[in-house]
């Protein structure tokens, strides 16, 4: 008898576990099936080409103009300046935790950057007000320094966790027949880790920035606090921003429901949704590149 | 001499691998039967076979019978759990549970209902040559134990549910000569009471502590006899070159 | 000649990676310096322990603490025993087969969603389908959604760690496979599923976006964190602090101690997740 309820245990908890498997399917697909399902609904209204070429986002105007272009190319400015920043920083702080660190700096690095990693958004949004936007509104003689380069700053901090950790992992796993090789032709340090390190462990870095990347795009408080949030095309970094993600926190709390500005919001988060899609899976594809190579 | 345990006509294949050919064996009760033969041979699969470990590997195929006795292993009626309490098993590296010494022994009594009070586990730890050493750090985590006392923990895990089989894979290949005569010892102590089945590499091992040995080579049981026979007398050229180290 | 330009170069060499390590540094003393400085004038029993008052002008954070703390312990209760079934069905129970493929790569698009859209989703489902409203709960389950992935990750990596000899071990004394999983895999994986567990929190509690339109409130009088209503969370308040509200010069000391204490929380919820796995690894040593 006793036999038999643990039989029953063992299967009604197998079933359990698979059933909570299926959910994590279900979550995802609610969450594209919502997505898709609102979208066609906005396009019914609006024309797609229209959404993905106008120039102008002004839901509340008199005649309502639903043109993603000048957020999609702030979500781009935005996050392409936060990669000119991160990438040199972040590949540099690897190699220096991975090559040049001795064991007792790294207990000291490691920690602090995931310590970066866990200060929330918002809190670097806040910094991107108080510190940042001053610190350029006198650098550049602006009346403030809510602005595109303000959002790519705190981006560059917000990704610079992911692109280092990732990048040291890469760096790290380089065989160290590579480097041994690399000393015995006589070269340098700092030659075998250009020449070689680096090379070797590209594929690695590539799948960290785009992991950045991806990062830095889904990115909602900090540009929704720090870019001033003014939809049109920029023209630089030091033009107001108002990025795919900040439109959405600002109009979805105002907009009735299910009317063509709320399907919009959600065309708009379609398309977020993919391009981190891409930007993850390119990342992934390269990180699955980089281990195979280096598995033998 | 009483057949204890048996295997007929043996298939046993990993995702379409054919790794045992028609084997077919037999355990005599109260003896100490050796497998022995190069690595990859099958010894290992033919062991776990014998008190089903490979019933949660899905792309592992089994055909034919082991018999407990006259019960059919594999029958459907016949609960697993049941099947591995009466036939116990030791494994090449000593894997004691992350818990105390007291409850390395307790837990497997206690999921299978028996008394598990400390008269028992004293028992089995006194019965695997381990009481006197551990008498009085009952509740110390078992990994603290050295790699012989973790693996006479081990046994006495095994023999507390006074299982009927007890089989043993490699159970010395981790230990130092020292600890492993030890557990020789206790190997040869423990067959008055239970039918014991050992995987082996070592052909002194099997030498010192066997009754029976089975030669084993690619999925086949190529020379099966008394200890004594195989090693002074092997019929095969492949038996003879094994255990003189020709290969292997 | 020669070896002195080699000399020097290295130098640059060295104190270019030296430099963009120092920079990286940097910002992290920035933003703890920048805090602690200007936000601990605000600090006092008084602030933790009292509730907004006069516009939000004056007064403490007590009801966005509160709101903060029940909001992650809605997300523990729902994304912890999903989390951990799901990891254990992964790493004990799956083949590797189509299935279990689709399975893994959903979850690793899922912890690369932006957090927005799970603030769509928990919007759509919770709030409306479900017809939770704008609530501390339906916030609390789209935290816990968003939290889900994190927690199956780090607790299969945690599973992966428990060699299959001690699982082995348990089927050998006659353990069924549950038994197994429940007395021998779990407690001896605890330490790593607990600091996945608590990192993903404190991940949670910072959180602003997936709450904006699930729950979190501008402004509540009542301290009392009822589950069906609408709440204040640290980071929406400071959120809020730093660019809603009508006088903001003002109420910047405030936004000053939430940001502290926001920080304050995230960072020891970390500490102790390094803390845990530190001892962890002692112990296997």
């Amino acid at each position: 008898m006793k036999y038999k309820i643990r039989i029953l245990l063992d299967t009604i908890f197998k079933d359990i576990f698979k059933a909570t498997g299926l959910l994590v399917l279900f979550l995802l697909g609610g969450i594209l099936a919502l997505l898709i399902y609102n979208s066609i609904s906005f396009f019914m209204d609006v024309k797609p080409l229209e959404f993905i070429t106008g120039m102008e986002w002004n839901p509340t105007g008199k005649s309502p103009k639903y043109g993603m272009l000048p957020l999609i190319l702030s979500t781009t400015l935005v996050t392409f300046g936060a990669m000119i920043i991160a990438i040199p920083l972040g590949v540099g702080t690897a190699a220096f935790i991975s090559e040049y660190a001795g064991s007792r700096l790294k207990n000291i690095l490691k920690p602090a950057i995931e310590m970066l990693a866990a200060v929330p958004s918002v809190v670097i949004g806040f910094l991107g007000i108080v510190v940042v936007s001053p610190g350029l509104a006198n650098l550049a003689d602006l009346p403030n320094g809510l602005n595109a380069l303000n959002g790519a700053i705190l981006l560059a901090v917000m990704a610079l966790p992911t692109i280092i950790t990732i990048s040291e992992d890469a760096i790290h796993a380089v065989p160290k027949t590579y480097k041994e090789a690399s000393y015995g032709v006589g070269a340098t340090k700092w030659q075998t880790l250009r020449k070689v390190i680096i090379p070797a462990a590209g594929p690695g870095i590539i799948s960290a920035i785009m992991l950045g990347v991806g990062r830095a795009i889904g990115e909602t408080m900090t540009v929704l606090m720090a870019t001033g949030n003014a939809a049109l095309i920029p023209k630089g970094f030091f033009d107001s921003v108002k990025t795919m993600t900040a439109t959405i926190a600002i109009e979805m709390g105002e907009v009735p429901y299910q009317t063509t500005h709320y399907y919009g919001l959600y065309a708009l988060a379609t398309m977020l949704f993919f391009m981190t899609l891409i930007a993850n899976l390119v990342g992934e594809y390269f990180i699955n590149r980089f281990r195979k190579y280096h598995a033998t | 001499m009483k057949t204890k345990l048996s295997a007929e006509n043996l298939n046993i294949s990993f995702a379409n691998k054919q790794i045992l050919k028609n084997v077919n064996v037999n355990f005599q009760e109260n003896e100490i039967t050796a497998l022995i033969g190069p690595s990859g041979c099958g010894k290992s699969t033919l062991l776990r076979s014998l008190n089903r470990m490979h019933d949660l590997i899905p792309y592992a195929d089994i055909q034919g019978l082991v018999k407990l006795e006259d019960i059919n292993i594999y029958a459907k009626s016949i609960p697993v759990t049941e099947i591995r309490k009466r036939i116990g098993m030791v494994f090449q590296k000593a894997n004691p549970f992350p818990k105390s010494i007291y409850e390395n022994i307790a837990y497997g009594l206690r999921i299978n209902n028996l008394p598990h009070d400390k008269t028992v586990i004293e028992k089995a730890l006194t019965e695997a040559f381990l009481w006197d050493e551990v008498k009085d750090d009952l509740k110390m985590p078992a990994h603290r134990l050295s790699g012989g006392q973790q693996q006479r923990l081990c046994i006495a895990r095994a023999v507390a549910l006074r299982p009927e089989v007890i089989l043993m894979d490699e159970p010395c290949s981790a230990l130092d000569p020292v600890s492993t005569l030890k557990i020789e010892e206790l190997i040869l102590h423990l067959k008055q009471k239970y039918t014991i089945v050992i995987v082996t590499h070592n052909m002194q091992q099997a030498q010192r502590i066997a009754d029976k040995t089975f030669f084993m080579y690619l999925g086949e049981v190529k020379e099966s006899g008394n200890t004594k026979d195989i090693f002074e007398n092997p019929k095969h050229e492949m038996t003879k070159n094994y255990i003189s180290g020709i290969f292997g | 000649m020669q070896h002195k330009r080699f000399k020097l170069s290295s130098i640059i060499e060295w104190g270019s990676l030296t430099g963009t390590t120092l920079i990286v540094c940097f910002f992290l003393v920035v933003i703890i310096l920048e805090i602690v400085f200007k936000g601990i004038g605000s600090m006092s029993w008084e602030f933790i322990s009292s509730i907004p008052k006069e516009g939000m002008t004056k007064g403490g954070i007590l009801t966005p603490i509160i709101g903060t703390v029940l909001i992650t312990l809605i997300t523990a209760a729902f994304a912890i025993p999903f989390g951990i079934c799901c990891a254990i069905y992964l790493n004990e129970y799956a083949e590797n087969n189509k299935l279990t493929r689709i399975i893994r790569a959903a979850i690793r698009n899922l912890s690369g969603v932006p957090s927005i859209i799970y603030g769509l989703f928990g919007l759509a489902l919770f709030v409306q389908t479900l017809q939770l409203g704008t609530s501390l709960l339906a916030a609390g389950l789209t935290l816990g959604l968003l939290s889900l992935p994190y927690i199956i990750t780090t607790t299969e990596e945690a599973l992966m760690q428990i060699p299959n000899s001690t699982r082995e071990a348990a089927l050998a004394v006659g353990a069924t496979k549950f038994e197994t999983i429940k007395d021998i895999v779990i407690p001896s994986a605890v330490p790593g599923i607990l600091t996945g567990v608590v990192l993903t929190l404190s991940r949670a509690a910072g959180e602003t976006a997936p709450i904006l339109f699930t729950g979190a409130a501008f402004y509540i009088s009542d301290t009392n964190g009822y589950i069906n209503q609408e709440f204040m969370a640290l980071p929406y308040h400071l959120y809020m602090l730093s660019t809603q509200h009508q006088s903001i010069e003002e109420v910047r000391p405030i936004a000053y101690g939430t940001a502290l204490v926001l920080i304050l929380v995230v960072f020891l919820l970390n500490l102790s997740a390094f803390y845990i796995r530190y001892k962890f690894r002692k112990n296997e040593n």
